[in-house]
């Protein structure tokens, strides 16, 4: 185990893949303009590249060496970027596999950061997720702890599918425990972060860590909160969720999109279909305010989910409780 | 770069499949009156644009691979797919090339190097290049041909992908079929270079590569031009644009129309929205595979004889794509969804 930042945690995923597997290409804009660039160093001019400022042909490039063989993982800063290429991120990538009846492969990675709630103000702070999650084709992680940063995007480089890596800006300098030597986390297994009987608060991202420190004041109260995180919305495990509702009985979904792009929107529909007999209490989501998020600071944290909110909403789950 | 031009055997071959196209596409438009209801959606038709599909798939070698638009009937057929297995993909039917997933816009044949279709304009030109970055590291030598419109080369995905092509020097060459007409737009319309008297290949100059235009409709100048295209790609010069003028014989493609109404193939733009029915008949006139048949047969490369030999047994192999495509069964619902996700 070693204790590395978030961002060197992905890196250290990327190494990974690259190393064991010469298919892996890596590559965007802003990056590997020396010899001294580390990824470039290791692995050369033709697995590492700069690009311009082209997503559109960036995405399309990486969809095209990975129906030729390879395993490109495309760097894009920031998850807006893709809007400019959203139709090779959705028309593109995740079609040609069922179009051509099952004789091509896709695997890439978008890596791409996301809700940089740091004073970015409306363009480069947006929680994008759900837009991605319900395209079929298409798979879509969200880590939040360094560890699963690692695992999760070798993972994503070895699966054969167009996946979506949307890791959480405030994260970024955020140290944790990263197992050392090869580390893989299977898509589809949420991971119970913190147990607990009296409710489930399920969060991705940041809005994990916003979740615990919920459940750390709630447990001040006597009131013990299971935190899940699905750490993949595409594949989600419902399961997890659906089991951690039947013993709970009271279900609160945090999400830092605005109100009607929520990932818990979709969660909170699959539960009330399939787990509606288990639930003592209406599903309450905590989202953003629907709003683009605006610049200034107390603006900005007014808009975006906070502990605050969340202990709230359980507060209100658990009102009248027999 | 000067490329030896092709021997008898090869012209009789490119002559061949220039009508094995004709053919097949003759045959999905007439499925439309003969068949009704058994083509759905939108179809699009390469007739007037044999020869310079042909002519550039001439140089197509193992390992090399080959993308194109939605207009696709035309490249596998070349590169040697079974047409029971296209018009079977285009009926809708188990035994399509694509499992019934895909249809007409979509033909996909991986095993004859033909790589993949978008029906997004100037989408799929980003992907060649992808491909050919694969190519280049391969350092095999293998090519990657990029077919698209020149409607494409108003789309950001064509200057962009021309770009990093040129700067990477990406073993890529693309292949601009101008038919005249985006849809109903004629090209003078939506593009400066054309407006301003100019070719459209001069787009190139903008990203420091070869353009050049050629008349798409000799299967020959095809051949020469694309060929010493491909020949600089596979030496690690790097990308050209070939910008191949064709006319483009039917309408963009058959009508759209909600289900229930039949669907038919009209008459084409310059009549039915610009009224200029000289300019259709020209061209009709002009037709690259009569032209061809003329050219072999007044070279003596091919008889009178042997051409109408040719031309019977190439209607026989696309009726029979029809007659398999017929009988073939729809695909098992479940088929729906499976390759999702590999």
């Amino acid at each position: 185990m070693a204790q590395l930042p978030f961002i060197a945690a992905i890196d250290a995923g990327i190494h990974q893949e690259m190393r064991r597997d010469p298919s892996v290409l890596y590559f965007g804009q802003n990056m590997a303009t020396t010899e001294n660039h580390e990824f470039v160093a290791a692995y050369g001019h033709d697995r590492v590249r700069v690009t311009p400022i082209s997503e559109t042909a960036e995405i399309g490039i990486a969809i095209g060496a990975a129906m030729a063989g390879l395993r490109p993982v495309v760097e894009l800063y920031m998850a807006e970027f893709m809007l400019v290429a959203m139709d090779q991120v959705v028309n593109e990538a995740p079609r040609f596999r069922y179009m051509s009846g099952g004789q091509v492969k896709v695997p890439l990675v978008l890596k791409a950061g996301f809700g940089f709630t740091a004073g970015w103000a409306g363009q480069h702070t947006g929680s994008l997720t759900a837009l991605f999650m319900g395209v079929p084709g298409l798979k879509v992680v969200v880590p939040s702890t360094a560890a699963d940063a690692k695992g999760l995007m070798a993972t994503a480089i070895r699966d054969d599918n167009p996946v979506v890596f949307l890791h959480h800006y405030l994260l970024t300098l955020e140290p944790g425990e990263v197992p050392d030597g090869e580390h893989l986390v299977p898509f589809g297994k949420a991971e119970v972060r913190r147990s607990g009987g009296d409710v489930t608060i399920v969060a991705t991202g940041w809005m994990v860590h916003r979740a615990l420190d919920a459940a750390t004041t709630l447990a001040g109260e006597g009131i013990q909160a299971e935190v899940i995180d699905p750490r993949t919305v595409a594949p989600l495990d419902l399961d997890t969720i659906l089991k951690s509702v039947a013993k709970t009985g009271r279900l609160v979904l945090v999400d830092q999109a605005p109100r009607h792009a929520t990932v818990a929107g979709i969660i909170a529909g699959d539960v009330a279909e399939h787990g509606f007999s288990l639930l003592k209490a209406p599903i309450v989501q905590v989202t953003a305010r629907d709003t683009t998020v605006p610049y200034s600071e107390p603006l900005e944290a007014y808009v975006i989910p906070d502990e605050e909110r969340i202990v709230a909403a359980v507060r209100g789950v658990l009102k009248g409780r027999r | 770069m000067s490329v030896q031009a092709p021997n008898a055997e090869r012209q009789v071959w490119i002559y061949t499949q220039m009508l094995r196209i004709r053919e097949f596409e003759e045959r999905v438009k007439r499925s439309f009156t003969d068949h009704p209801g058994v083509i759905r959606g939108h179809t699009h038709l390469a007739d007037g644009a044999e020869a310079s599909i042909v002519g550039s798939l001439s140089h197509f070698r193992q390992g090399d691979a080959a993308l194109a638009t939605y207009r696709c009937h035309g490249y596998p057929l070349v590169l040697g797919s079974d047409p029971k297995a296209m018009m079977a993909e285009i009926y809708g039917r188990a035994d399509g090339l694509c499992k019934g997933l895909g249809g007409s816009m979509h033909l996909t044949d991986v095993k004859h190097g033909f790589l993949g279709t978008s029906g997004i304009v100037g989408a799929g030109i980003p992907h060649a290049a992808g491909a050919a970055w694969a190519a280049q590291i391969r350092k095999k030598g293998e090519v990657v041909f990029s077919f698209f419109g020149d409607g494409a080369s108003k789309q950001g995905a064509f200057h962009e992908t021309l770009n990093i092509a040129s700067l990477w020097k990406l073993p890529v060459v693309f292949v601009m079929e101008n038919n005249g007409y985006n849809v109903v737009t004629t090209t003078a319309q939506e593009d400066a270079n054309a407006a301003a008297g100019e070719p459209l290949a001069i787009k190139a100059k903008a990203y420091s590569m070869p353009g050049v235009t050629i008349d798409g409709g000799d299967p020959l100048a095809v051949f020469a031009t694309v060929g010493a295209a491909i020949e600089r790609a596979r030496s690690g010069g790097g990308p050209t644009l070939v910008e191949s003028k064709i006319y483009r014989l039917s309408a963009h493609g058959n009508i759209i129309a909600p289900p229930g109404v039949p669907l038919h193939y009209p008459e084409h733009e310059a009549i039915a929205v610009f009224g200029r029915r000289e300019e259709y008949e020209a061209a009709l006139r002009g037709d690259p595979v009569p032209r061809f048949r003329g050219t072999l047969v007044k070279s003596g490369v091919l008889s009178s004889g042997k051409a109408d030999e040719i031309a019977a047994q190439v209607a026989k192999e696309m009726q029979a794509a029809v007659d398999f495509a017929l009988k073939s069964p729809f695909p098992k619902l479940e088929s729906a969804l499976e390759d999702v996700y590999a």
